[in-house]
């Protein structure tokens, strides 16, 4: 061990090339642990593997801890290291040595943490949209759409319930969300009052709803499963109590259940306003 | 120099008192739990709970929100300004409710049908119905979690300009709607109910004041 720490200048006789060993504990802990990350801790990753876009965020979820892995270790490789042979000896009350400027070293920190920073906002913001607009909502004209046959299924939010309507299946309007599936499901979302987010985690969609806007996300499930429909937006008193069942089930039970809601429907879906895209229900005598 | 620093200090303690005990007392301040009177065997066994919508609370209720709408339970002979409510797990409540406040309106039609009672219907004055028109409610009890929402008819405007109930609570000579139901409790656990209709008078899109007050508008079913 050595109480004098060779930083802002070269390795003095008998002291260690601190650099040179540094730099070699670092890399050869990055090269063991990234691909542990990728390979162990990767598929433990949210949002799961319930829709194609779901997958795909994974897979982003992946690419950021595998970017975010040599970073961790060189933050906790130098604190582990400056621990073991800067520690100052006891008893002693020494100052370490000034440290002086480093052009170089203070160029490449400040260029590699830009790009590292940069890249990564712009991974991020790419991916939020590339799956189809499911990381968002890409507005009522997304930039992407998938190919084939969509099932188009309402998210109509309000103060504090997410209801659903599928207007393929004449308009009729639910409480609980349920899809077929691999089937593409298109999500118009919108609000009859205030900004809410309709946030179902497991398919890797979360698209803001607001008032007089139809935002489009797109998913494909995967996996007959249940989840969950959070609102993800502050938006009163019972925010948090904002949520909704959901299931994906095979296209047989899809249809049954369906049907069997226009069934049981049938008197509100009579008096629904016609199918619209966004919907600016009047204000009401008593809140004028 | 000495006294104004004590003097300062001293009404600075005092002022951090007086927000201390009203954070306090509002943070603490929680409407009573009520529990559902047991219906005997005779009559068809569960719970019964009996409750009454009004336009404004009144100063006698809420001197602080006279003018807020208002939920009431019925607890021992009398009315209480509460929106927690006791039921027993697995059971069937059956719902009194008379409805004094004036018809609104629905934002959402979809709550216009009745859904999650016992056979999907409740009586409005003694008729039964499995909806009704979305521009008649005036208020909705709905507890999303177990797929219950029922509309209720307000009085019309008619009966509003010839009486209507201005102070809770309110009693029978006033206009207004008699509405029963009934729905099956599940498993145990706290289930939130709102009102579906944005009835916050002066607020914005009618969802503040009394929609986001615990206690008015809103509340919680206990499961026991």
């Amino acid at each position: 061990m050595s109480s004098s720490p060779a930083v802002g200048s070269g390795p003095s006789s008998g002291e260690p090339n601190h650099a040179r060993r540094f730099a070699a504990l670092w890399l050869v802990s990055t090269v063991i642990a990234l691909p542990l990350v990728i390979l162990l801790i990767g598929p433990l990753l949210g949002p799961g593997n319930g829709s194609d876009q779901s997958t795909l965020q994974r897979t982003d979820m992946t690419v950021l801890a595998g970017v975010a892995t040599p970073v961790i270790l060189l933050v906790m490789t130098m604190l582990a290291y400056s621990l073991i042979y800067f520690r100052q000896e006891k008893g002693a009350a020494l100052e370490g040595p000034a440290v002086r400027g480093d052009a170089r070293i203070q160029a490449t920190w400040i260029i590699v943490t830009s790009l590292i920073v940069l890249g990564i906002a712009i991974f991020g913001t790419v991916e939020l949209e590339a799956p189809d607009g499911a990381g968002s909502g890409s507005g009522p004209n997304p930039l992407t759409v998938p190919s084939g046959p969509k099932l188009p299924v309402q998210v109509i939010a309000q103060q504090w319930l997410f209801t659903y309507r599928y207007p393929t299946y004449g308009g009729v309007e639910t409480s609980v969300l349920e899809l077929p599936v691999n089937e593409t499901v298109e999500f118009n979302v919108t609000s009859l009052d205030v900004i809410h987010s309709f946030w179902a985690y497991k398919l890797g969609v979360k698209a803001d709803a607001n008032p007089g806007v139809d935002n489009i996300a797109y998913a494909k499930p995967t996996e007959e499963e249940n989840f969950e429909v959070h609102c993800a937006e502050l938006c009163g008193i019972w925010h948090g109590a904002m949520k909704s069942k959901g299931s994906v089930v095979s296209d047989s039970a899809f249809n049954t259940w369906i049907h069997e809601q226009q069934t049981r429907l049938a008197p509100a879906t009579k008096v629904l306003p016609t199918y619209s895209k966004t919907y600016n229900p009047e204000p009401t005598r008593r809140a004028e | 120099m000495a006294k104004k620093v004590l003097g300062v200090s001293v009404a600075v303690v005092a002022l951090g008192l007086a927000i201390g005990l009203y954070v306090a007392n509002w943070a603490t301040s929680f409407p009573t739990t009520v529990s559902a009177s047991v219906n005997p065997p005779s009559a068809g066994g569960g719970t019964n709970l009996t409750l009454q919508t009004v336009g404004a609370v009144g100063r006698k209720v809420s001197p602080g929100n006279p003018d807020w709408v208002s939920y009431l339970v019925k607890s021992n002979g009398r009315w209480v300004h509460s929106t927690i409510y006791n039921v027993p797990a697995n059971s069937i409540v059956h719902v009194t409710l008379y409805e004094y406040d004036s018809a609104s309106g629905l934002r959402n039609a979809l709550f216009s049908q009745v859904q999650g009672t016992v056979g999907g219907t409740m009586t409005v004055d003694g008729k039964t119905v499995s909806a009704v028109n979305p521009e008649e409610p005036a208020h909705t009890f709905a507890i999303p979690e177990l797929g219950v929402y029922v509309p209720l008819p307000g009085v019309s405007e008619a009966e509003e300009e010839k009486d209507f109930c201005e102070e809770a609570p309110c009693e029978p000579k006033y206009h207004h709607r008699t509405i029963t139901f009934s729905f099956r409790t599940g498993k145990k656990g706290r289930y939130r109910w709102q009102c579906f209709v944005p009835c916050g008078a002066g607020y914005p899109l009618g969802n503040g004041g009394p929609m986001q007050t615990l206690g008015y508008m809103d509340g919680f079913i206990d499961v026991v």
